[in-house]
Parts: structure tokens; sequence; C-alpha cells
């Protein structure tokens, strides 16, 4: 499913959070979103999955425009991992991945057979069908992370939009997730804050800053290093791995959390 | 749809505001990471990862087709198959299928156990019916059961026939309607405003009650026409208008619901208080007073058949947003993000448990704790899945409050305790023993 973004603005009490970003997203691509904090990443996301109108412009899926749809119908389309729903639920984890089965459940019913089927298989494939009867309290946050695109996962999307999924997880099912991500013609959007994660598995990259989409394109395109000092504020270059994978290499940053510049920061003590 | 909507200025990939515009496809290198080798032909076993995707749905059931619009992209085609060496896991060594985790509709055992609560509620129901002051036998129940029913008995002498059919029979009712909608509201007002401490007068509704029931009693406003009941129900109505009217501007986020109840509860408690001060005597405040614990004594049929009328749809129309109910504890986005209108469903549910707790509340006085404690209680025996729940804590309240009245009645015969007073004396210890086996105390 194509996903497309036409001028669409968006604001929270009258300041500007995204400012008219225009992108697609090709059906089954992997496309990874860029940005500093605040750049506006995530609601560009939920603008995209539908939570939030926009103030100016529309949101498409497969060219038809998701402004009139229900809330169930877009549900039926597109899954949405938030980057921090962490709950003080008692609800055993097999039920919180049931829960992406809502969309296609009838009121008056319970889960059904396919619903338990899918259930499985998505607590299958993210590892947690050993904790399937787990209280959700008991969950360590990357056992959660993975819960919740599990929750995602059963709700069969067309496309997957997911807000820094990798947040929580270890480096093992960070390169898990990536490859779940990437290995269907599931269409993907994906905030990122590790680089080198975006270079390595992204078939393209959405670099915003200050709300606005500033490049789009290959990371090869994308993550040049003028951009990354400018956006990021970073010294910092593309290259490659030891092993041949796509990697970005920080020399050091160009800003700092201490008004004072850095390099008159000197040990005073003797 | 179109089939091939494109923005004007891009290129099949992106515009970016004049910069980087039309930047061609990921290399073929990228692509073909992502589709090598190829498969002869699609797969038919269905792996875990399979059944996630779209056209999983198609084989599993036709509920999109149902629903009246069309799948967008390829209906029917099958989906692209995995590629080689990609499992899609993300962990390898997970078991195998298990065939589903036992989750939901929970078969089986608790299936038993709902069918024995309802039991239990008829026979505490039966049985409450002979405790009181005048001693009442089975047969007794039964004689006037049967007489009302219009079967041919040895109808029981009117005075006792009009104690069971007229006081206690629509009193044991009420008792259980009422417990039913308390505990009902009180769970799910916990989950609409995500706060362990929520009850059903949380709204402000019972004080409003209250303020309308004085109003009439002690101010003799609309006394004639309404009646005390008809005055607090009035009084409760009014409140959440105005809870409504100042959530207009707000939104009906979590915080908001409980900040906003509290003050609306505050400022018609002051009202109250202020009324019987100043005009009441010693004896309506201790009408008044009575009234404001909570007793089942006013109840009759008139009564009861609201309430029987009210009570039922409320608890089938929350027992309906139960999904949502769940959804909601992890937040509006991610309830949003499964397919739940939330504005639309808090507000419904604002609504029901407002007018469920105003018909309870007009009626019988504002009843603690019931609202609180059930909710939890149910929930530490059968979890928080609210599709299981709900049933559960609607025949746990209708039981407690029952026996609760029950005891009320004849714990100090003749005189009777105020329902409220023992809720909160029995309720207290059995939710602090609820706390400890859960750890939390």
């Amino acid at each position: 499913m194509r996903i497309t973004a036409e001028n669409v603005s968006w604001s929270v009490a009258g300041t500007p959070v995204v400012r008219e970003v225009s992108a697609s997203i090709a059906s089954g691509e992997t496309v990874g979103l860029l940005g500093p904090n605040g750049s506006g990443k995530s609601s560009l996301l939920r603008c995209l999955a539908g939570l939030r109108a926009p103030d100016a412009g529309a949101v498409r899926y497969d060219g038809t425009s998701v402004g009139e749809w229900s809330a169930r119908r877009i549900a039926r389309h597109v899954a949405f991992v938030a980057q921090d729903s962490g709950a003080d639920s008692d609800l055993r984890v097999a039920d919180v991945v049931g829960l992406g089965r809502t969309p296609f459940r009838d009121r008056w019913r319970g889960a059904d057979a396919t619903d338990r089927a899918v259930i499985a298989a998505a607590l299958e494939v993210v590892g947690l069908t050993a904790l399937a009867g787990r209280s959700w309290k008991a969950l360590s946050g990357g056992e959660r992370q993975r819960a919740h695109i599990a929750r995602a996962l059963a709700q069969q999307p067309y496309a997957l939009l997911l807000d820094e999924p990798t947040n929580h997880l270890d480096v093992r099912h960070q390169l898990d997730l990536m490859e779940l991500l990437t290995g269907t013609d599931r269409t993907v959007l994906v905030a990122l804050h590790d680089l080198s994660l975006a270079a390595r598995y992204c078939d393209r990259l959405l670099l915003l800053h200050h709300g606005r989409l500033i490049a789009a394109g290959t990371p090869e395109a994308v993550l040049t290093a003028d951009r990354l000092a400018e956006v990021f504020e970073v010294d910092a270059e593309r290259g490659t791995d030891a092993l041949g994978h796509p990697t970005v290499i920080y020399r050091r940053s160009l800003g700092a959390f201490l008004p004072t510049p850095r390099p008159t920061l000197k040990r005073t003590r003797p | 749809m179109p089939a091939d909507h494109q923005i004007p200025g891009t290129s099949g990939g992106v515009s970016v505001g004049g910069c980087e515009a039309g930047i061609p496809r990921a290399p073929a290198g990228r692509d073909a990471r992502r589709s090598s080798p190829p498969p002869a032909e699609p797969p038919v076993s269905t792996s875990p990862a399979d059944l996630l995707l779209p056209t999983a749905r198609e084989r599993g059931r036709t509920a999109e087709t149902a629903s009246g619009h069309p799948l967008p992209g390829t209906p029917g085609v099958p989906s692209p198959p995995e590629t080689g060496g990609r499992s899609g896991r993300l962990d390898k060594s997970a078991a195998p299928h298990p065939g589903g985790p036992r989750h939901g509709s929970r078969p089986g055992s608790p299936r038993l156990l709902l069918l024995l609560s309802a039991i239990t509620l008829v026979a505490s129901i039966a049985a409450a019916v002979r405790i009181g002051t005048a001693d009442t036998g089975w047969t007794d129940l039964a004689r006037v059961l049967s007489t009302h029913l219009g079967l041919d008995v040895e109808p029981l002498p009117p005075l006792v026939d009009s104690l069971i059919w007229d006081l206690r029979l629509p009193r044991v009712l009420m008792a259980a309607l009422v417990g039913a909608s308390l505990a009902v509201c009180g769970t799910v007002l916990q989950a609409v405003t995500r706060n362990a401490l929520a009850d059903p007068y949380l709204l402000g509704v019972s004080s409003g009650a209250s303020t309308g029931a004085v109003a009439v009693v002690v101010l003799g406003i609309g006394a004639s026409a309404l009646g005390v009941t008809g005055g607090a129900l009035v009084g409760a109505l009014l409140s959440f208008a105005l809870l409504l009217l100042l959530l207009r501007r707000t939104g009906l986020d979590s915080v908001r619901i409980v900040l906003t109840g509290v003050v609306v509860g505050q400022l018609l408690t002051a009202l109250t208080s202020l009324i019987l001060m100043a005009s009441a005597d010693a004896d309506t405040t201790r009408a008044v007073t009575h009234w404001l614990l909570g007793s089942m004594a006013p109840a009759r049929w008139n009564t009861v058949v609201v309430c029987a009328i009210v009570t039922p749809l409320g608890l089938t129309v929350a027992w309906l947003c139960s999904s949502a109910l769940d959804g909601l504890a992890f937040g509006t986005d991610t309830a949003a993000s499964l397919g739940i209108g939330v504005r639309h469903t808090r507000m419904l549910l604002l609504v029901v448990t407002a007018a469920l707790t105003a018909v309870a509340v007009a009626t019988v006085g504002a009843i603690g704790f019931v609202g609180l404690i059930v909710p939890h209680g149910v929930r530490f025996l059968v979890g928080p899945l609210h599709r299981v729940l709900l049933p559960y804590a609607a025949l746990a309240g209708a039981v407690f409050l029952v026996w609760t009245d029950a005891l009320a009645r004849i714990a100090f015969a003749p005189r009777e305790v105020p329902v409220g007073v023992i809720t909160a004396l029995l309720g207290v210890p059995l939710f602090l023993l609820v706390l400890r086996k859960r750890g939390e105390l």
C-alpha cells in the first residue's frame, strides 16, 4: 500500500510542528524517518497513521484520502507502534497482542480461531510465545516493545508505522526487528535515531528538520556529511563497517549541552 | 481508487519542496537484498510471518470485503513469498507454533463460574427476601410469587403479602440492580480515567443528586412534582451537564475528567451543606443524612422498573465497549490506532456511567465503596480483560449489595443502618485483603 503525504501541515497550540511535508512511500518500501529531537518525526508519523488530522494537506492511502475514514477502517490498513505506550496494566501479554484484532472483531463476539492463530503467530515472530501468559507489569521495556510490535503485526496491516521501535531493544533484537521489517512486502515507515541502522536497512530515508522535509532519497544521497552537520550538529560521515554494511561514523558533536563553547572547557582542579 | 496517483513534481518517489526532488528508487543492490532468490511458487503453508500479512485475511475470513469497502492494492493476489534465508522472525529460537495461547474468551471453567455466579445471585436474592425484622419462610415467598404471577394458589394474608411483594422484593431487586450498576460504573471509570481510585461518584453525579434531593426536601423546590427521587435525578443530570460543559472546552483527557469531576462534586457538596445549615431543622438533617449515606428502604416497584430498564441497557453498552476499555490503558494514540474512536467511546461511556449512577443514586442515595472495591476484587479474581471482568463485576456487585443490605436490615434491628455504612465496614477489610494478596500493601 502506498502512503502519500500532500503538503501536510500540523500544529499544536499554534506552534507548527509539521510544515508542508510532501512525500510518498511506495508499496513494499522500507523508509526511515530521520531527524533530531523535536523535528516533527512523531507528529508526521501520527498524521500518516491517521491519528491526527492535518491542519492542511492530505494523507492518501493508495491515492484515496483518509480524511473521512473511520478509525476502524484506518486500523484495518495501517498499524502504528507508539514510542512509549507503557501502561500500568495487568493484562496478559497474549491479551495485549490480541488488542491488534480489535479492528476485525465483532463487538458481540470474542476471539475466534483465526484471532487465536494470528495472535500465536505474532507472539512467535517476536519471540514472546513463552511469555504469552505473563502480566504486562512483569515485562521489561524491551519485552513490552516487542509485544507492541506483535500487537501491530496482529492487525495484519498493509503498512506498518513505527515510532523509534528500537528504543529499549538490545542489539540482537534491534537487528532482528529491522530484518523483520524489511523482510516482507509490507510498506514500512520507521522513525529512527540510529543513523547506522537506517543506512543499513532502509530503502530510502526522509530527513526532517524543524518540521520540514529537507531531504529524501537513498541513504547514500541523504546522509551526506554536510547534512549531518547541519541537521544533527555532528561531525560525521557515511562509511562502511568492517563487514561491508553501510554505517555512519561520528567524530564529535558540533553542539553542546553546556552554554560554554567546548574548547574552553578545561579541568580547573590541580 | 485511482490506480496511480502522483503528487506533482514527484517521480514515483518523493517531493521535497524543491530539494532532492525526483531521486530514483534505491539502487539494484539494495533491491536485490529484498527480493532474491526468487522462489518458484507462492508458499502454501502458513508460516507465522505469512499469517501476519494482510493477504492472510482472505484465507482466514472476509471481514474486509464484508465491511463494504475494497482492499487497497491488489486484493486476492498472493503475497510475494518470503525471501530465502529470511524467516522474518525476531526470535529464531522461539518455540514452534503452539496452536494458540489461551486468551480472550477463556473457555471452559470460567463460563461455568459465570453460571455459578448467576445462580448465586438468584439464590442470594431469594434468601435476602426472607431476611428482615419480620420472619418469612420459603413457602411464603413461593406463595407470594405464585399469587402475583397469576397461579392458582391460596394467597397469603394481605399484610404479609404486601410486606414481601411491596417492600422486601423491590428492595432486594433494587439492591441487586444498584450493586451491579455501581460495580460496572466503577470498573468502566477506572479504565476510562486510568485511575485506580476512580469510583462511580467521581463525576460528581452523586453530589448533584444530593443537592437536588436537599433542594426538594429542605427548600421545597418542586416538591410536589418531583419528589425526592425526581429531585435527585434532576440534580444528578444537571451536575453531569455542568461537567460536560466544563469538559467541552478542554477535551476528554483522563486527568481533566478526574479533576473536573472532583471540582463539580466539591462545589455541589458545598451547596448541599449550605442549604442544610441555612434552612434545615434537626429532623430533616437526620433524614437527609440517612439518604446521603444510602439506603434501600425507599425502593418500590416504580423505581425498580426504571432501574431494571436502564441498568441492563447500560451494562450491555459498557460490555460492548470492552475492547476499547482494554485498549485505552495503552494511551490515546495506541487505542486510536486499534480502530477505537477514542473521543466518542469516552463520551459514550461517561454518559452511560452518569446515567446509571444518576438513576441509582436518585433512588437509594450514594452508597459508597461498592463501585471502588468490587472492581478491584473481581479484577484480582478473574483478570483485567474487560470482556470477562464486566459481567463478573456486575454479578459480584449485585451479590455484595444484596447481602450488605440484608445485614443493614438485621444488624441493629429494629433500627436500620444505612447500607453505605455496612458496605464500608465490610468493604475496607476485604479491600485490604485483596491489596495484601496482590502484594501492594
